[in-house]
């Protein structure tokens, strides 16, 4: 493939809407924490632009894609997009995983008397009597009495609901390099119902700590690393059912070609990531 | 040795659009060309909005006492220069800088993900924005220096998630040009332009950019804990919830000190690329630049704990960091060594990019021996939080990397414009920076090691004379940069009016392909691949 056929738009009004967009509901956010009045109103707005940026260029990408004005090295660098902001993404969950590593294996041990670390002081002039465990709320039981989350209810339904969809997704592409239309269809209308059955049984996990274990994100460092790495997961499988769900919107008006699915492909590889951050979190939060 | 394309003339290949007409085509563009001088402006903006920071904070140090502003706004000045500097200043400097060269060094019609560019820039803009509007906030900017420390930095007013915000704003546009970098120079090559042919700048930027796209999400989680610990109590930083506050300490680092590297890095590709053009020979040790430059990424990723050395770890852990940093003087001394051997029997001539890439290298080895100092961890306790660190990282910094981005943009404006700049302003130019940054930095040195502590606004007597020093050059060193200013509007608006060839320096063609096409560049260039490559660098 040649460098001539290398598509290039010449003019694109959708990034410096989307910017302000983005601009506006992260102010506004900020003012809203600050208790400023025109904080929620500000954060609407921008996320209504937001959303409208994300329909439009999607839009005007999947009318170029089937237009067939992508060459295959277009098709790479996007590709290669997609493969390298999933590794920022990984980058985002390791600050969690690594937080959460730490604080059981250094920080709270130290703050137990064990170890020659910064901590140890703390332990000896502050909290003498504080002892060193997993899960805790800290020497200063901040967020009071609480029940730690078991991995064996609703965790483990929902380890089995995501690795299915996992499968489900993959029969979905076999349907599509097949040519078999309805396989992927199916494929893909059971992905995103597993998807948001699993978001649905989190929302419940969270009521009910909340509601009954007094677990809650305010339960010192063990409802802090909990409800964060399951919380930015869960925000992550909902990004990644929309995004599907738009794929299969796109599958059931006939687009994607055994040869040309690259959004097909993105969000697959989405998924996939979003399932193996959930296996990590399955073991590290509610196993160990 | 060299094989050229066949000069174009001026004459450009039209059956593509030119720029759109008036204000709108820089909002909409999608020209790796408009969208780099959009990142150079930008940053050049910064660089004097930076910078009056910095002469505040050295007005305010010209002698002992209190005199203009009050502590608090003194500390959000010192936070604010840095974080503008960095984030406003350096690193859109070199995106820009990227963004222009990286498609004509390789060869290809534009970058790969047009549209992602320019929403990279504009994300910047809006990221910069919500830092400085924190300027004229209740409780005035965040105050706690550039690595936002909890629990200090949880006492911000109400600037603080504005500056959390800026912070995701300008990790979302960093990861995205860095993604676009990786993909033009992975998938946009000319035909035979292999990894090995590539010349060192598109190199450096490959290896900085998944610096980047490793660390921008570290920093941004890391900010994320700071607003959730300050306003959905979370305790990831509270001991009494069993959190550490020096856990923030190792994620900010983890982010931080690649991110340094992220500012030295396209430093070194800049360097490798200027100074074989004026020694008139290949750069020596190809290569071994490339594996140094990996090298030295690599390392940036697991050294972090020098910064804190003095806060508290396990003894092991003090050891690991000390040996580890120290490894980081063999790559780099490759690269310095590889840079003398390169202007080694050069026939030399010293015209102003040479002149600041050569005050780089010799300026750059400073900064980076005092840091090889501070990787002794016994010495480190002396050396922490004193100006001796500050003297450290700005070596590091201003005549290293704010020098090539001088260098840089004497170097390419006449390809760029078409115009030759004036060479007696820019050779006064650099002499007075050359001469005014050592009396600003070099006195630094000498309080940290008597002991005066960074970030204060007052000073016991014993520090007043090497202060007034600094603070002196640190004003020459600050308006001579008007200077600069001038040279390059002068240049873009007709420069000395002398005819600027395709080459512009003698046999810069041999060395890399933007050379082979016309000055000033079209709006589109090599919308067919170059037929050959230059291998003069072999």
């Amino acid at each position: 493939m040649s460098t001539n056929a290398y598509y290039i738009p010449h003019k694109a009004t959708w990034p410096i809407i989307g910017t302000v967009g983005l601009m506006m509901t992260l102010a506004g956010f900020a003012n809203l924490l600050n208790g400023s009045s025109i904080g929620p109103a500000m954060m609407i707005m921008g996320f209504v632009v937001f959303i409208i940026m994300l329909a439009g260029w999607f839009t005007l990408q999947s009318v170029e894609s089937e237009s067939g004005m992508y060459s295959t090295q277009v098709g790479i660098s996007y590709r290669m997009g997609m493969m390298w902001f999933i590794f920022s993404e990984v980058m985002f969950f390791a600050v969690f995983f690594g937080t959460l590593w730490y604080t059981r294996n250094l920080s709270v041990p130290w703050l137990g008397g064990f170890g020659d670390g910064p901590g140890r002081a703390t332990h000896e002039t502050l909290w003498p009597a504080f002892e060193a465990m997993w899960p805790t709320n800290g020497p200063g039981e901040i967020g009071g009495e609480y029940e730690p989350m078991g991995a064996w209810g609703l965790p483990f339904l929902n380890t089995l609901i995501l690795l299915t969809s996992g499968v489900t997704c993959t029969w979905a592409h076999h349907g599509l390099l097949a040519k078999n239309r309805d396989q992927l269809i199916k494929g893909l209308i059971a992905t995103v119902a597993l998807g948001f059955l699993f978001v649905g049984f989190q929302a419940i996990e969270y009521h009910e700590a909340y509601t009954e274990m007094g677990l809650t994100l305010g339960s010192g460092i063990y409802g802090s690393t909990f409800f964060m790495l399951t919380g930015f997961h869960g925000f992550h499988v909902c990004v990644g059912a929309i995004i599907l769900s738009v794929v299969l919107f796109r599958s059931w008006k006939g687009h994607f070609k055994p040869e040309n699915h690259f959004a097909f492909e993105a969000a697959a590889w989405y998924w996939h990531f979003v399932d193996v951050v959930w296996l990590g979190l399955f073991v590290f939060v509610y196993m160990m | 040795m060299s094989a050229v394309v066949a000069e174009h003339d001026d004459h450009h290949d039209h059956h593509d659009h030119g720029p759109e007409k008036g204000l709108l085509r820089w909002i909409i563009t999608t020209n790796h060309k408009d969208i780099g001088t959009l990142y150079l402006v930008f940053a050049l903006a910064m660089f004097f909005l930076g910078g009056a920071m910095a002469l505040v904070i050295r007005a305010e140090l010209f002698e002992p006492g209190l005199q203009f502003v009050e502590p608090q706004f003194f500390n959000s000045m010192t936070t604010m220069h840095a974080l503008i500097m960095v984030f406003g200043a350096v690193m859109p400097a070199f995106v820009g800088l990227a963004n222009w060269m990286i498609p004509l060094m390789i060869g290809a019609p534009d970058m790969a993900l047009p549209r992602m560019n320019n929403m990279s820039f504009w994300l910047l803009v809006a990221g910069a924005l919500l830092l400085a509007s924190t300027l004229f906030m209740e409780g005035g900017a965040p105050a706690s220096g550039w690595t936002l420390y909890p629990p200090l930095v949880l006492q911000t007013g109400a600037a603080l998630p504005f500056a959390i915000f800026s912070v995701h704003l300008l990790g979302i546009s960093s990861i995205m040009g860095a993604i676009n970098i990786i993909a033009t120079i992975f998938n946009m090559r000319a035909p035979g332009m292999t990894l090995m042919k590539m010349p060192l700048f598109v190199w450096t930027w490959l290896i900085t950019a998944f610096l980047l796209i490793a660390i921008m999400p570290v920093f941004a989680g890391a900010v994320t804990m700071l607003l959730t610990d300050r306003f959905f109590d979370t305790s990831f930083f509270d001991a009494a919830g069993g959190g550490d506050p020096v856990l923030y300490q190792h994620i900010f680092w983890f982010f931080g000190h690649p991110e340094v590297y992220v500012m030295i890095l396209p430093t070194f590709g800049v360097a490798s690329t200027i100074i074989p053009v004026f020694a008139r020979k290949p750069l020596f040790g190809y290569s071994s630049m490339v594996y140094a430059t990996a090298s030295i990424a690599f390392l940036s990723f697991i050294v972090w704990a020098h910064h804190m050395f003095t806060v508290g770890m396990p003894v092991a852990g003090e050891l690991y960091f000390m040996y580890a940093t120290m490894l980081i003087a063999i790559p780099t001394g490759v690269k310095v060594f590889n840079w003398t051997a390169t202007m080694w029997k050069g026939s030399m001539t010293f015209e102003t990019p040479m002149l600041f890439s050569i005050a780089f290298v010799v300026l750059f080895t400073m900064g980076g021996f005092t840091g090889l100092m501070m990787s002794v961890a016994p010495s480190d306790f002396q050396y922490h939080d004193t100006y001796f660190i500050v003297a450290h990282f700005h070596y590091t910094l201003v005549p290293a990397s704010i020098f090539i981005l001088m260098a840089a943009a004497y170097f390419w404006l006449p390809k760029w414009t078409g115009n030759m700049y004036d060479e007696k302003l820019g050779q006064l130019h650099f002499w007075l920076s050359a001469i005014s940054v050592n009396v600003l930095f070099f006195p630094q040195h000498f309080l940290g090691l008597a002991g005066m502590p960074r970030r204060i606004p007052d000073y016991a007597v014993q520090f007043a004379d090497w202060n007034m020093v600094s603070s002196i050059g640190a004003f020459v060193f600050g308006f001579s940069q008007l200077l600069f200013l001038y040279i390059v509007i002068k240049t873009i608006r007709g420069g000395t009016g002398e005819e600027v060839t395709s080459e512009v320096w003698e046999d810069a063609s041999k060395h890399s392909l933007e050379w082979t096409l016309p000055s000033p560049l079209p709006y589109h260039t090599f919308t067919t691949p170059p037929k050959e490559i230059p291998t003069e660098h072999f």
